[in-house]
């Protein structure tokens, strides 16, 4: 199968999660490798995605998790003493 | 399941593992981090309140995600229909065709520019720029690393449609972002170009 930039565009998300079918994985691989502007699409999407869910890009509130269970051992107080 | 049989403490430990998973859901659609926390707390002592209703054929993480993300939703209906300005017209997933910045080579970022502020800023930027439905994908599939079943189920909608919104979210993300990280020949505005010596810093 022969694909076109904008099939590979398609796919992208899919092949970067290893979900596509064997054949069609090849097939995006052939075109990767003769299209230098899809491979760094690629790569840019891959490399963009690797800091977004590297931790110090989303950092926890000070606290949070302090304040989070101080207030569930409250309300779990104020539950107990209620019955 | 102990808990079920009264002993509460438990429930501290049961929500730990999750808790930054339902902060960063609840982010994902309020866009505030106090808004986000406090729907955080309340996701928990709903959470609490109800835990004889969670089945336990579902994963208690999708479970609990699933409540801060409808808690989150809620509250933000709430504030516009206070403020009617901020309404904006839910994307249509089945038309708009989605593409890439088209860039001739891509020069990786190292994990260790995230040390500067001004990156992190530009990837908070263009997550939050990204409409909700997309944030929300992005943020459980690409920031808590939810598999897409998980998602999916979180989300309440199928997988395809999870894999979907994954691939728009993810070429608006590079599209925004790629011009603007390039630092190869073909960068465009290049405001991260290394030193001379190929350092970032």
């Amino acid at each position: 199968m022969v694909l076109n930039c904008k099939h590979v565009w398609k796919e992208i998300s899919n092949y970067i999660d290893g979900t596509v079918p064997l054949e069609l994985r090849e097939s995006i691989e052939q075109h990767l490798a003769t299209c230098r502007h899809c491979a760094a699409v690629l790569d840019s999407t891959r490399n963009i995605l690797v800091l977004v869910a590297d931790e110090r890009t989303f950092e926890l509130p000070v606290g949070y998790s302090e304040r989070l269970h101080a207030r569930l051992q409250r309300e779990m107080n104020a539950s107990e003493a209620g019955t | 399941m102990r808990i079920l049989a009264g002993e509460r403490e438990l429930f501290h430990e049961l929500v730990r593992p999750y808790e930054k998973s339902v902060y960063f859901a609840s982010f994902s659609v309020l866009q505030n981090e106090h808004d986000a926390e406090e729907v955080a707390q309340e996701t928990v002592l709903k959470a609490l309140k109800n835990l004889h209703t969670f089945r336990a054929e579902s994963k208690f993480s999708t479970w609990l995600v699933s409540i801060a993300l409808n808690e989150a939703r809620g509250r933000l209906r709430h504030a516009r229909l206070i403020d009617f300005d901020s309404i904006d017209a839910a994307p249509d997933e089945e038309t708009g065709e989605f593409t890439p910045a088209v860039i001739s080579d891509w020069r990786e970022v190292p994990l260790e520019a995230l040390e500067r502020k001004e990156l992190r800023e530009l990837l908070q930027a263009a997550i939050q720029g990204l409409p909700e439905m997309y944030r929300e994908v992005l943020v459980l599939r690409d920031v808590q690393e939810f598999s897409i079943a998980e998602a999916a189920a979180t989300l309440g909608v199928s997988e395809g449609v999870v894999k979907t919104r994954l691939l728009r979210a993810r070429l608006m993300m590079q599209k925004e972002l790629a011009p603007k990280l390039n630092t190869g020949r073909g960068g465009l505005s290049g405001i991260f170009r290394r030193r001379a010596g190929g350092s970032w810093f």
